[in-house]
């Protein structure tokens, strides 16, 4: 689907619109830019963070020269985001002492989306009070930091209107980090009303493998130690059936049975995605706390195919995954049918 | 206690040249500083309490910051005058409007508890500035706090400020007496959810500490203004023999293991540079390692097979590596 500029013509005195990007169909636009993960055919967890904003080549493209990326989803997803939001409200979670952390979640992404894409947005700020252009959504918009109410939806619930990205804020006190906000409508299979209030280390309770190896305390004190204004970034991965970007716990009555029905259905592989997610972990300037952003990009098996590279990796990586792994990730039921078909069977 | 100790200094990786905009004299001691940006851009925000460290010349000294932090024109520093120092501050003293400097950005190592109910704030001398700080930023975002502030009759430095956020809330103490009896009390009438913040000479933070403890405060509401060696900081010289190719090379204690490797041409994996990723292990033929990172377990450590280059270095003189 193409981003449509239906509100250019109204406020292009503000914004000069002539350097729009113009989004390319949908599925080439998806793959060139689609975060491959693996570097290997063989996949385990580990400690996978590098710093943000480094371009990473892949064999259908690039990824990676930036913390927000928009694409041609975006309007699509920021509507089903809100969808989600009013069906179910416990999606956002703001605890009162995270109050001033969303606000420097906004004074840090808006100036840094503005820098990515100046053709299309703009910010500006003198002491509290700041001006956010957005051409995409027709909006001009004056807000005073610190006031809630200034924000239509008050600073976090703004904020997610404007990315992609999932959003969580955790606090740092007591040498832990705490899951103390967040706005989520694109779980993969977890819930921010459930986890709100935990510590990091309580949240990764359930992951196989991670404690023996150490990996989750050593993330703990990699993120304990970033110093405010560090940019650090990682990838995680599952698998979806269907384009379907909300899979919280919260719905899972309505996605959890299609991860049987899929294995016999002959359209798997336009139905099984790839789910792949770039998470920001950005270290706020003006409170300390710690802004993760989850980007989630979804590829069917057979856009993954269109890479001959990415369909023998992505076949090698799902068949040797070790079964805890592939259980806790949701895909054992299906993850032969699919290693098979990416292996060429039918 | 603004100045950390130049052994313990960390080590400065992100820096910014600033000019010097202001320079007055708060005491017959103490002389703050103001930098803006050379550019005009708008400086980062800070955590409140953070500090700076300022290289002049070669001399490396962290200072507090003393403003809120939220949106700063300018980073302003208190520095006092310390003959018995390393030079840092005399050297601070000589800075004039319109000098350049190279500061690191901020650091926060001494950051407000955002959930707390209420923020006791206890300063001694010098010790007022990253409390200022705090005070700052707690009254612009509307948090609960108060503040005790111990300085001699003729050196209350930034009492004004102090006095202009607090009014007449703001208990003034000029001699240990009178601190001591009423602190107890200040220990015992605390909100529930209060947390303390101190910072001052080393003896009164620690009899502060005490006390609470004594009075059964917990330890995670207590907090002090704690100048530690950065896991970075700088280490001693080493050499290092690379077996595959009989180089041997020295790492100048400035510099880590890996920047060194890079010096020379031999590039090594890597992606956090921090000592937690994994990525830059290399193993090692011969010596002890001085191990820094977070990436190897204490088994792997004691054996001493794999050094983790970007943070780790030698225990004695001599390291060789499989490279």
């Amino acid at each position: 689907m193409n981003v449509e500029m239906q509100s250019a013509g109204s406020s292009t005195d503000e914004i000069d619109f002539q350097e729009v990007p113009t989004f390319e169909s949908e599925v080439p636009n998806r793959i060139s830019g689609f975060p491959f993960p693996f570097r290997d055919d063989v996949y385990r967890y580990s400690t996978n963070v590098e710093p943000a904003l480094q371009l990473v080549q892949t064999e259908a493209g690039s990824w990676g020269d930036r913390i927000i990326d928009i694409d041609s989803n975006y309007l699509e997803e920021l509507n089903l985001r809100e969808t989600v939001l009013r069906l179910d409200p416990t999606r956002l979670q703001v605890m009162s002492h995270m109050r001033p952390a969303a606000w420097d979640a906004i004074t840090t992404v808006l100036p840094q989306m503005a820098a990515t894409y100046p053709d299309i947005m703009k910010f500006e700020r003198q002491g509290n009070q700041c001006r956010w252009q957005n051409g995409l959504q027709d909006i001009d918009l004056e807000f005073t930091v610190g006031a809630d109410e200034t924000l239509p939806e008050g600073p976090l619930h703004f904020l997610g209107s404007q990315i992609q990205d999932d959003i969580v804020l955790m606090d740092q006190r007591e040498g832990s980090l705490w899951l103390d906000a967040g706005l989520v409508t694109f779980a993969a299979d977890w819930s921010v009303g459930f986890d709100v209030g935990m510590r990091f280390l309580e949240i990764h309770g359930p992951v196989p493998r991670v404690h023996e190896e150490r990996i989750i305390t050593r993330a703990h004190q990699f993120l304990l130690r970033l110093q405010p204004g560090e940019q650090y970034r990682r990838t995680n991965w599952t698998m979806t059936v269907d384009r379907r970007l909300d899979t919280s716990t919260e719905t899972y009555p309505e996605w959890g049975k299609d991860r049987t029905l899929v294995v016999d259905d002959p359209t798997l592989p336009d139905r099984l995605h790839l789910r792949v997610e770039v998470q920001h972990l950005i270290k706020l300037p003006a409170t300390g706390a710690l802004l993760f952003l989850v980007r989630t990009y979804l590829a069917s098996l057979r856009e993954i195919a269109t890479v001959p590279e990415w369909r023998t990796r992505l076949g090698k990586v799902l068949e040797e995954l070790p079964s805890d792994m592939a259980e806790y990730k949701g895909i054992d039921r299906y993850r032969n049918a699919a290693a098979h078909w990416l292996q060429g069977g039918d | 206690m603004t100045a950390i100790p130049v052994a313990m200094r960390p080590r400065v990786s992100k820096q910014m040249i600033l000019e010097v905009v202001d320079v007055r004299d708060l005491s017959p001691k103490v002389r703050s500083f103001s930098f803006a940006s050379i550019s005009g851009q708008q400086l980062p925000a800070f955590v409140p309490g953070s500090h700076i460290v300022v290289e002049l010349g070669s001399k490396s000294n962290s200072y507090s910051l003393t403003g809120s932090g939220q949106y700063p024109d300018a980073y302003t520093i208190s520095v006092a005058l310390a003959p018995e120092g390393n030079g840092g501050s005399k050297a601070m003293h000589q800075l004039q409007v319109g000098d350049s400097i190279k500061v690191s950005y901020p650091r926060s190592a001494f950051a407000p508890v955002a959930s707390a109910r209420h923020h006791l704030f206890i300063a001694a001398g010098i010790g007022i500035t990253p409390i200022l700080s705090h005070a700052r930023a707690a009254e612009e975002l509307g948090r609960s706090s108060s503040l005790m502030y111990v300085f001699r009759p003729t050196s209350g430095v930034h009492l004004q400020e102090c006095r202009s956020i607090y009014g007449t809330t703001l208990t003034e103490y000029t001699d240990r007496e009178s601190f001591n009896s009423s602190l107890r009390s200040a220990l015992l009438n605390q909100p529930i959810g209060t947390h303390l913040y101190v910072c001052g000479p080393a003896g009164f933070m620690s009899s502060v500490l005490r006390l609470a403890e004594e009075m059964g405060w917990p330890t995670e509401r207590l907090h002090s203004e704690h100048f530690e060696a950065d896991v970075q900081g700088p280490g001693k010289n080493f050499q290092v023999t690379l077996a595959q190719s009989g180089q041997t090379i020295t790492v100048p204690g400035t510099k880590s293991l890996l920047e060194a490797l890079e010096g020379i041409g031999i590039s090594v994996p890597n992606m956090c540079r921090k000592g937690v990723c994994g990525e830059c292990a290399v193993p090692v033929l011969k010596g002890r390692v001085e191990h820094r990172d977070l990436y190897l377990t204490d088994e792997e450590k004691a054996l001493h097979e794999t050094v983790m280059c970007c943070v780790s270095r030698a225990q004695e003189q001599e390291l060789e590596l499989d490279l």
